[in-house]
Parts: structure tokens; C-alpha cells; sequence
């Protein structure tokens, strides 16, 4: 998944070509992998290592590592991750003036 | 008191309703100082919110099709968020979940990582664009998007398989705490719980189920935080037990090696003596203790089935805009956040306190005739919730002797913790607050499906509004006596069943949504194979391994979605580049669902 969100950033280009709605959804998309990105490593990849974060001497509020991610750590980022990915859409969409009028 | 429109007074009618159930408590507890029996305390607090959110219900009552099927779409941001969470959280969550984490320890808590988790997908893949579709339900969208009866019944199949799944449970959990708070058998505490389900969600449809749902979270989330802090700060463990409890985790560790835990096991004849559904403690509180695989694949299932459950998707239709219903998500989230980031720290406090000799209330260590003669020990061993038993004769009662029910982590802790009853009568109203609102959202989201669905859009397309609001609620009327009738049986336990509907779910509608909104190229006929190929390998893997198939990749039966869902992307892609591309009006019908600002597809009235 990461690899996909490189390759997406090493190839992404300014396309004048482009139509206004072609670029829009180029930015969203891009968005979107970010955002999975991020979710894929803390709902999977840091469970492939829970012996190792078990382990670990990183101890949040005294708490294991991995005891503290599967009660809060994850679940937090979950929420921070959502309200982030919010604020950057409408960010998106006020570029491009796709945002709705609020009487609508 | 109350100037203006209802949607602008919302803060002020919730903080007084708040502000009135405080007081409701305090009466409570005064009553209960001045003598008043447990039990009737019980039914005060069951029977009084009851009948607020029936009352709420009434109040919302309608006859128009866009409030009775998107609350008219005027729902606040952070009011669909609390009403989203209630939806979301079902009795399971409630009076299960703190339960199985102090059983079954982390490799239970993949489920709070994937009930949390599936939200990301929610807002970032789904949620907004089908609110930019302005449908009314899920097969709404699938219809209108493929085009054809065909996609939208098989997407009515999938959801009633999923939905109905889980309303059994539901029914069933209402059931449960009706009988006990109130001293009703369970055959007839069913039908009570199906009543209250009813009058909440009748009347009204969505736009009461909403209203009803921000009270319902209100409640529970009172009844689950206020004993989780009061146990805390009387065990001296913390005043704020989420940042507060390491020592007492490790403690824990501590003591299940003083003990010997896991060192002795019980022999099966023993084991024979203890009353089903009870379990001892046979596993580390916080070690890893499952493979990663095991871990993943659950979490994976229930994000992907969180992001396919109608009753939930159906929730961000109600929003005033795109942008509101993409927000919304992310209060939900936080809602259920505040629950379940509390469940773990329940376990905790529950385990230590029976565990610890240190403490007044550990039990471990003591005699067992001592134990035996404690009274909240008579009261839930009678209900069938715990039991403990001298195995090897030494006359103390050993770690491995004591038995207890999962749901006795969440119904029994305040009583062992010496707290007031009334916060155990909280509790009750806590629980059937949560098991009402997420039945409520699932029998609507089947009767909405079948009479949108099939009975408007499919079989009388020129039926008048007053005609399907009628049809509508008499659906809704049948699934609730269908669902309670089934619960009645009592054939599955809360949990499991629950776990299943997430994974029908996943297998029948999860590609089709997603690829709904970002493969151009996906039509009909690939988005009926899809589904209905999905649904049919899922239950038949289901079947397969229920019947003593060991399966592959380690896939079981709480995880068959995997499999399901696999078969449903692989069918989809195939059979859709296999036939026509969708033509160019579902084409811009597409590019018109990417962007927020212009007109919905579907309209205000459809």
C-alpha cells in the first residue's frame, strides 16, 4: 500500500490537460491513499509485530506498547486520523470550488 | 422555554434532558438511602427512560417520506455523531465487550481496533459520496448506480441476510435486561423489548430513531464511564483510570503468576460441574497472546463489515451536506471512542479487585465457604453468572476455581466494588439503551430497503406517499415480530452472532460500494455477481467449517468474510470487464458523485 502512495507522489504531475474535475479527483484520490496509508498501519501493520512491541521499551503512560494500541493508541489515531483527512478534503474542494453552499 | 426551530434548540433540549436525567439519578440514590427495595429501583430506572425515548418517538412522529427516510436530512454534525454511535453500539458492546477483554485478553481486543478502525474507511471511501447521491438507502444506491432491479435486489438480499443476523441478537439483549430489571420471564421480556423497539421507531421512522438515538447515548454513555471512574477512585487506582491504570495492570501480571496461572489445569470432570457459559481465567491479562495473522484477519473483517452495515451507512444520510457527513464520521468515531477506550479499563478494575488479596473485595486466596457466604456472590451465582468450586479440596478458593459469566464484568463490578445499587440499576438502563438503539437502526434499515426498494421502486412505483409510509411501518412491524420470534428460541449467543452479520456483510456489499463510487468502469452485471457470489461463498464457507471443514489461511468461522468478499472482488472485476461498459450518463453520473457542491442525483422527494 505504501509502495502504491510513492509511486503515486513520484508520478503525479500538474497536468494542463486536465479538465478542473479531472484535477480535483486527482487530488482526492492522492488524499485518499495518504489516508489509507496511515490507517493500514495502525488497524495491520504494527500487529504483525505484536511480540516485538510487547518487547518494547517504549512504554506510553507505563503501559506495554502493544497492551496501549489495541486500548487506545490505535483507536485515537483513528479519530485524529478522520478529523485530518476532513479538513484536507474540504480544503480540496474549497480549491477548486466545489464547495457547497451552506443553505443547500 | 424553547424559542424557534427544534433543530437550532437542540444543544439546550439535550442539556436539559441531560441536566433531568442527573437529577433522575440523585433521586435515585436518595430513594435508595430511605429504603427503597433494589428491584423496584431496577424498574424505575428501565421503565423511566423507556418511556422518555417512546415519548420522543411520538413527538417525531411524520408523514412525509424524506423525514420518515433521512430525518429530513437536517441532522447536526456532532448530534449524528452521538446518534451514529448509539446506532453502532449494540448490547454486545455494552455488556459484552469489557467481558471478553477480561477473558480472552488482546486477542479479543482486535475486534475494538476493527470496530474503530472500519470508520476511516467509512469517511474516506464511502460516506460522502453517497450522501452526494442522495439516496434513501444502501440497495438505493446500488440500484441507481448500476441501474436495473437486478443490482438493487440482490443488494436488499445481502442487507437483510447481514441486518437480520444482528437484530436477533438484539432483541435477544433487550430481552435479557428487561427480564431481569424488571422480574419478567425472558419469552415475555422479548415482546416487552420488541415494544419499546417499536414505539421508538414507528411513528417516526428515522427522524424519531434519531432523536431517540442521541437520548439512548446520552444514557448508556453515562451508565458505562460513571462506574468505570467511581470503581477507579475508591480502589485509589486513578482518578482518570485510562492514563492511570499501568500499575494496576501490572499488578495483575504480577499476581497471575503468584497464583499459578495456567499452571494448573482443570481436569474435565471438573470442569463438567460449572454451569455453561461461565468461564475461568486461563489467559494473561495483557500479553500477546495470538499469532498476527489471527489478530489481522479479525480486525480486517469487522473494519471492512463496519464500512458495509446499511444501518450504519444509512446514519450519514441524514446530514444537511457532503461536508457535514464527512464530519460527522469523525464525531461518531470520538463518541464511540469515549465507550470503548473504557472497556479495557473496566476489565482491569474488574479483574483486580476479585483477584487481589490486598483489596477488600479479592476473593482469591480466601476461604471458599468464606466466599460463599458474601452476598453479591449469592445474588450472581443464582443468576447464573458466577460459581466457584473446591476442586482440589485445600478448602481456599484457587484462581482456577472461580467462574464467571462475560457479562457479569459489566452488570456485577459495581456491586463487588461496594458501589450503591442505583448504579447498578444505571447500568441496567445503560445496557437496554444500547441494545433498543442499535435494534432500532437495524429494523429500520430492513423495512426501509423493502418498502423503498422493493415494494416503491420495484412493484407499485405510483403508490401515493401516505400508502408507502403505511407499507413501510408495516414491514417494520413484521421484522420486529420476526426478529423477536427468533430471539425467543435463544439459538446463538450475543457475540457470535453479531460477529457473523459483519462478515455477510463484507462478502455481499463491501466491493460493490466501494467500487460504486471509485471504478467508473464497474456495471451491472459485474455488481450483481459480486454480491450475490460473494454472500453465497461466504455462508458456504461458513457452513462448511460449522460442519467440520478445517478450512484455509486460517480463515474461521468469525472470519469468513475474507474468503466471501475475495470471491465477491474477483467476480466483480471479471464479469465487469467481461460485458458493456456502463453507459455515459452513469458514467457522468459518477463524476457528478465525486464532487460535493451541485444537485443531489436523486432528489429531495423520491
Amino acid at each position: 500500500m505504501s509502495f502504491w502512495v510513492m509511486f503515486r507522489l513520484l508520478t503525479y504531475r500538474e497536468g494542463k490537460k486536465m479538465s478542473k474535475q479531472q484535477q480535483h479527483w486527482e487530488k482526492t484520490r492522492m488524499l485518499l491513499f495518504i489516508t489509507l496509508a496511515i490507517w493500514f498501519v495502525f488497524s495491520i501493520g504494527i500487529f504483525f509485530f505484536g511480540a516485538e512491541m510487547e518487547a518494547s521499551s517504549i512504554r506510553p503512560l507505563g503501559y506495554p506498547l502493544s497492551y496501549y494500541m489495541t486500548c487506545q493508541g490505535s483507536l485515537g489515531i483513528f479519530v485524529i486520523l478522520i478529523f485530518w483527512f476532513a479538513n484536507r478534503q474540504e480544503k480540496i474542494d474549497e480549491e477548486f470550488g466545489y464547495t457547497e453552499r451552506e443553505d443547500d | 422555554m424553547f424559542k424557534g426551530k427544534f433543530i437550532d434548540n437542540l444543544p439546550k433540549i439535550y442539556g436539559t434532558y441531560t441536566g433531568g436525567f442527573i437529577v433522575f439519578i440523585i433521586l435515585m440514590a436518595i430513594a435508595e438511602q430511605a429504603g427503597m427495595s433494589a428491584k423496584l429501583i431496577g424498574i424505575f430506572f428501565v421503565a423511566f427512560t423507556v418511556l422518555i425515548y417512546a415519548l420522543i418517538g411520538y413527538l417525531s412522529r411524520t408523514m412525509q417520506t424524506d423525514a420518515y427516510y433521512v430525518a429530513g436530512r437536517q441532522v447536526p454534525t456532532v448530534f449524528n455523531g452521538m446518534a451514529t454511535a448509539a446506532d453502532w453500539m449494540s448490547g454486545a458492546s455494552f455488556v459484552a465487550m469489557a467481558g471478553g477483554i477480561y477473558f480472552k485478553g488482546y486477542g479479543y481486543m482486535a475486534l475494538l481496533v476493527g470496530w474503530t478502525g472500519g470508520y476511516v474507511l467509512v469517511a474516506s471511501l464511502l460516506a460522502p459520496y453517497l450522501r452526494k447521491f442522495g439516496c434513501y438507502t444502501v440497495p438505493d444506491f446500488i440500484g441507481t448506480r448500476y441501474g436495473g432491479n437486478m443490482a438493487r435486489l440482490s443488494a436488499v438480499i445481502v442487507l437483510t441476510v447481514a441486518s437480520f443476523t444482528y437484530v436477533t441478537a438484539q432483541i435477544n439483549a433487550t430481552g435479557t435486561i428487561a427480564s431481569v430489571a424488571l422480574d419478567i420471564p425472558f419469552e415475555i421480556a422479548v415482546y416487552v423489548g420488541l415494544a419499546s423497539i417499536l414505539m421508538c421507531s414507528m411513528l417516526g421512522g428515522m427522524r424519531a430513531v434519531t432523536w431517540t438515538q442521541v437520548a439512548q447515548y446520552i444514557v448508556l454513555i453515562i451508565a458505562y464511564l460513571l462506574p468505570v471512574f467511581w470503581i477507579s477512585n475508591k480502589m485509589g487506582a486513578g482518578v482518570f483510570p485510562h492514563l492511570m491504570l499501568a500499575d494496576e495492570v501490572a499488578r495483575i501480571a504480577e499476581l497471575e503468576a503468584q497464583f499459578g496461572l495456567g499452571e494448573v489445569k482443570n481436569s474435565a470432570a471438573d470442569l463438567k460441574q460449572v454451569p455453561k457459559g461461565l468461564s475461568g481465567i486461563t489467559k494473561a491479562h495483557a500479553e500477546v497472546n495470538t499469532t498476527p495473522w489471527k489478530f489481522i484477519s479479525l480486525a480486517v473483517c469487522m473494519m471492512a463489515g463496519t464500512a458495509s452495515l446499511p444501518h450504519v451507512m444509512m446514519r450519514y444520510f441524514t446530514t444537511p451536506s457532503v461536508k457535514a457527513a464527512r464530519r460527522s464520521v469523525g464525531w461518531s468515531l470520538f463518541f464511540i471512542f469515549l465507550l470503548y477506550s473504557s472497556a479495557p479499563m473496566l476489565a482491569t478494575l474488574s479483574k483486580l479487585s476479585l483477584m487481589d488479596p490486598n483489596l477488600a473485595t479479592g476473593i482469591i486466596g480466601k476461604s471458599i465457604s468464606e466466599v460463599q457466604a458474601i452476598d453479591w456472590y449469592q445474588n450472581w451465582n443464582q443468576a447464573n453468572l458466577m460459581f466457584v468450586s473446591d476442586f482440589n479440596g485445600n478448602g481456599t478458593l484457587e484462581l482456577n476455581e472461580f467462574f464467571m459469566g462475560g457479562k457479569a464484568v459489566v452488570l456485577a463490578t459495581p456491586e463487588i466494588a461496594g458501589l450503591p445499587y442505583v448504579i447498578s440499576g444505571l447500568v441496567a438502563a445503560g445496557g437496554m439503551a444500547a441494545a433498543m438503539s442499535t435494534a432500532d437502526g437495524l429494523v429500520l434499515a430492513i423495512s426501509n430497503a423493502l418498502s423503498h426498494d422493493i415494494y416503491y421502486k420495484m412493484i407499485n412505483p405510483k403508490a401515493e406517499t401516505a400508502k408507502r409510509l403505511i407499507v413501510a411501518r408495516v414491514l417494520l412491524v413484521l421484522i420486529g415480530f420476526a426478529g423477536a420470534t427468533i430471539a425467543a428460541l435463544e439459538i446463538q449467543g450475543i457475540l457470535g452472532s453479531v460477529i457473523w452479520a459483519f462478515d455477510f456483510a463484507m462478502s455481499g456489499l463491501f466491493f460493490p460500494l466501494v467500487l460504486g463510487v471509485w471504478w467508473k468502469r464497474a456495471n451491472a452485471q459485474g455488481a450483481v455477481a459480486g454480491m450475490l457470489g460473494g454472500l453465497i461463498a461466504g455462508s458456504a464457507y461458513l457452513i462448511a467449517v460449522r460442519s467440520g471443514y478445517p478450512g484455509f489461511w486460517g480463515v474461521t468461522q468469525l472470519t469468513f468474510g475474507i474468503v466471501g468478499s475475495l470471491v465477491s472482488l474477483v467476480l466483480m472485476v471479471v464479469v465487469s470487464l467481461m460485458t458493456k461498459a456502463p453507459d455515459a450518463a452513469t458514467q457522468r453520473m459518477v463524476d457528478e458523485v465525486r464532487i460535493p457542491s451541485g444537485k443531489a442525483i436523486l432528489g429531495k422527494q423520491h
